[in-house]
C-alpha cells in the first residue's frame, strides 16, 4: 500500500494508458497514451502467448507440412503429396487401431456416463459417512496412468491377481485378464473406469445442484414418486451436461494411451493398439515422421466429425449443449 | 459450499426424521469399498515379503509385514533422483503457469490494447488442437534446440496453457472494476494495480490452476516418454512405467 501513495500522480496516469486519465486530452498526448496502453496490454498477455503459439498453432502447421513429407529425421525430407495419407488409410495394421480405439469407446463411455450419474445421485444426500465415500471415490482420480499400469497388471495378474482369487474362491474359473487378447482391453476400460468415475461424477454433482428445487416441490406436490422425479424432471435437467460429459469423454477416449503403454504395451497379439499408440510407434519407434503426422491430422479430423455430430445431434434433439 | 448446498437440496426435497438408517449405505459402502480395495491391495503388496508375492494361491492378507520392498525401492533404483526430477519439473511448471496465466488473463480480461480480441481467440483456438498432432513436430524442434533428454524438455510444454489464460481471465472479469478504479485514482500504475489489488484477490483461482498444474505435469506420461531416453532425467512416471514385471511399489500419485 505504502507504495501506492508514494508513487507521484503523474506517472501514474501516463504509464497507466486508461480512458479514466486526468490530464488534458491533445491529440499528439492521447496517440502516445494508446501507444503506451497497446504496450502495456502487450507486455502483460505477450509471454504466455509465445509460448501457447509457439507450441500449439506453430507446431500444428508444421504437422501438416510433415505428414506430406517423406521423413525419419536424418535424411533430407522429401516432397510426396497425400502419400502417407494413402498408405494410412490402406495399412490394416491402423484400421484395426481404429476398431480397437472404438471397442474401448463404446466400452468405456456409456459406461462412465451412467457410473458417473449414479454416482453423483448416490452423493448428492446428507448422511453420515458421505464425506468418507465422496474421499473413497475422488481419490484414484490424482492416481496417474503409471501407478494405475502398474496397479492393473497386479490386480489382474493370472496367476497372483486379486481378481483371481476371488474368482477361485467363490470356485470360478480363472481368467487370463490382461493376457488375453479378448479381456485385455475390458480390463483397461475397467481401471480407467476406476480412474476417472471421479470426472463425470463431479460434474453431474455440480448440476444435480443446480436443478431448482421448485421444481422438485411441484413434481412431489403433483403425487410423482422419486423414480419419476428423477426421470421426469431431473434428467431432462441434466441434459446439457449429459451431452457436454459424453462428448468430453468421447475426445479422451479417443486419445487413449497411457494406460495401454503401462499396462499391455498395445498387446496381446496387438488386441490393445490404439489409434494413438499405433501414431506413437510409428513416429518415435519406426521414426516415420510423414506417417504418425498423417495418423495425427486423421485423429483429429475423426475427433472433429465425431464431436460436431454429436453437438448436431443435441441439437436436433433440442438439447442445450453449448 | 457443496456440502451446505447438498443439504440445503436435501432438506427442501425430502424432509426425513434425523438419524434414520438410509438405505444408501447399502449403496455407497460396496462401491467405496471397490474403489478402495485396489489401493490396498497395493499398500499390502508393498508391505508384504517377496515369497508371498509369488506364492499360489497367493494369500489375501500378508502373514507378516516387512518394508523390504520400500527399502529396495530406495536403494536399488533411482526412485530418489526420479522424486526430485518431477519435483523439479512441477514446481517450475507451476510458478511460470501461475505467473504467465495470471498476467496474461489479467491482459486480456482488463486492459485495451490493439489485437487484444484476436489474440484472446487464438489463444482459445488452441484448445481444439489435440496433443497429439503436435508431439512430433515439438520433438523434432526441441531436438534442434538441444532440449531433448533435459529436464527442460519436460516442463516447457507446461509453462503455461490456453486453459489457465482462459480460467484467470474469467476470474479477472468477476471482480468489481470499482475496485481497481479506486486504487488508480490512489495514483497506483497498472503493475500496481495488478500486483497489490487485483492478485490477492486472485489467490483461489491461482490455488485452482496450481493444483492443476501440478496434478497434470507431474502425472504426465506420453510426452517425458517421448523426450526424456536418459534415466538420469527420468520422472517419476517414466520410472515406474518402466518398472519390469511386477515390482512393488506403493506411491500412486
Amino acid at each position: 500500500m505504502a507504495t501506492i501513495t508514494e508513487t507521484p500522480r503523474t506517472r501514474g496516469a501516463e504509464a497507466g494508458g486508461t480512458p479514466r486519465g486526468s490530464s488534458p486530452d491533445t491529440r499528439a498526448g492521447s496517440r502516445k497514451r494508446r501507444g503506451l496502453g497497446n504496450l502495456t496490454g502487450w507486455a502483460f498477455v505477450a509471454p504466455a502467448m509465445v509460448i501457447i503459439l509457439g507450441l500449439s498453432i506453430f507446431p500444428a502447421v508444421w504437422a501438416f507440412i510433415l505428414s506430406l513429407q517423406k521423413w525419419n529425421g536424418f535424411a533430407p525430407p522429401k516432397f510426396v503429396g497425400g502419400n502417407n495419407y494413402g498408405k494410412l488409410l490402406s495399412d490394416e495394421e491402423f484400421w484395426a487401431a481404429v476398431s480397437h480405439t472404438g471397442l474401448y469407446v463404446l466400452l468405456f463411455v456409456p459406461a462412465s456416463v451412467l457410473l458417473g450419474l449414479f454416482l453423483a445421485v448416490a452423493l448428492n444426500r446428507d448422511i453420515p459417512l458421505i464425506g468418507l465415500y465422496r474421499t473413497a471415490i475422488f481419490v484414484p482420480f490424482v492416481a496417474s496412468a503409471a501407478a494405475t499400469g502398474i496397479l492393473s497388471t497386479y490386480l489382474f495378474s493370472p496367476q497372483f491377481g486379486l481378481a483371481n482369487n476371488v474368482l477361485r474362491s467363490l470356485g470360478l474359473p480363472a481368467q487370463h485378464w490382461l493376457e488375453d487378447p479378448n479381456q485385455a482391453m475390458l480390463v483397461i476400460a475397467i481401471m480407467s473406469l476406476w480412474g476417472q468415475a471421479a470426472f463425470t461424477t463431479v460434474i453431474y454433482l455440480a448440476a444435480l445442484q443446480d436443478v431448482p428445487t421448485d421444481l422438485l416441490e411441484a413434481a412431489r406436490i403433483d403425487g410423482a414418486n422419486r423414480w419419476q422425479t428423477f426421470w421426469r424432471i431431473v434428467w431432462p435437467q441434466l441434459s446439457p451436461v449429459t451431452v457436454f460429459v459424453t462428448i468430453w469423454q468421447v475426445i479422451g477416449a479417443l486419445q487413449l494411451f497411457d494406460l495401454v503403454y503401462t499396462t499391455t504395451r498395445g498387446g496381446p497379439l496387438d488386441a490393445t493398439k490404439t489409434i494413438v499408440y499405433y501414431l506413437w510407434e510409428k513416429a518415435f519407434k519406426a521414426l516415420d515422421f510423414g506417417g504418425g503426422s498423417a495418423a495425427a491430422y486423421v485423429l483429429f479430423a475423426v475427433t472433429l466429425v465425431i464431436t460436431i455430430g454429436m453437438v448436431l445431434y443435441a441439437r436436433s434433439r433440442k438439447l442445450e449443449a453449448f | 459450499m457443496a456440502m451446505t448446498a447438498t443439504r440445503a437440496l436435501h432438506t427442501a426435497g425430502t424432509p426425513q426424521p434425523k438419524r434414520r438408517f438410509s438405505m444408501w449405505h447399502l449403496v455407497l459402502a460396496p462401491i467405496a469399498l471397490l474403489f478402495v480395495i485396489p489401493f490396498a491391495q497395493m499398500l499390502m503388496a508393498s508391505l508384504s515379503p517377496a515369497e508371498e508375492l509369488v506364492k499360489f494361491p497367493p494369500p489375501f492378507i500378508p502373514s507378516r509385514i516387512t518394508f523390504d520392498g520400500f527399502v529396495a525401492l530406495f536403494t536399488t533404483t533411482d526412485a530418489v533422483r526420479w522424486l526430485m526430477n518431477s519435483t523439479i519439473v512441477s514446481v517450475v511448471s507451476i510458478v511460470a503457469h501461475v505467473v504467465l496465466c495470471s498476467l496474461a488473463g489479467y491482459g486480456f480480461a482488463r486492459l485495451q490494447f490493439r489485437g487484444r480480441n484476436v489474440g484472446f481467440f487464438l489463444i482459445v483456438a488452441t484448445i481444439m488442437i489435440p496433443t497429439q498432432l503436435l508431439m512430433i513436430p515439438t520433438y523434432i524442434m526441441f531436438s534442434k534446440l538441444g532440449l531433448v533428454n533435459t529436464l527442460a524438455a519436460a516442463f516447457v510444454p507446461w509453462l503455461a496453457s490456453a486453459f489457465g489464460i482462459f480460467l484467470m481471465r474469467q476470474f479477472f472479469l468477476s471482480i468489481p472494476a470499482e475496485v481497481e478504479e479506486a486504487a488508480s485514482l490512489d495514483g497506483a500504475n497498472r503493475l500496481q494495480i495488478f500486483l497489490r489489488v487485483v492478485l490477492p484477490l486472485a489467490r483461489p483461482a491461482m490455488a485452482t490452476l496450481a493444483i492443476f498444474t501440478l496434478l497434470s505435469s507431474w502425472n504426465d506420461l506420453i510426452w517425458p516418454l517421448i523426450a526424456i531416453n536418459d534415466d538420469n532425467w527420468f520422472t517419476v512416471q517414466l520410472g515406474i512405467a518402466n518398472f519390469q514385471g511386477t515390482r512393488r511399489t506403493q506411491w500412486s500419485c
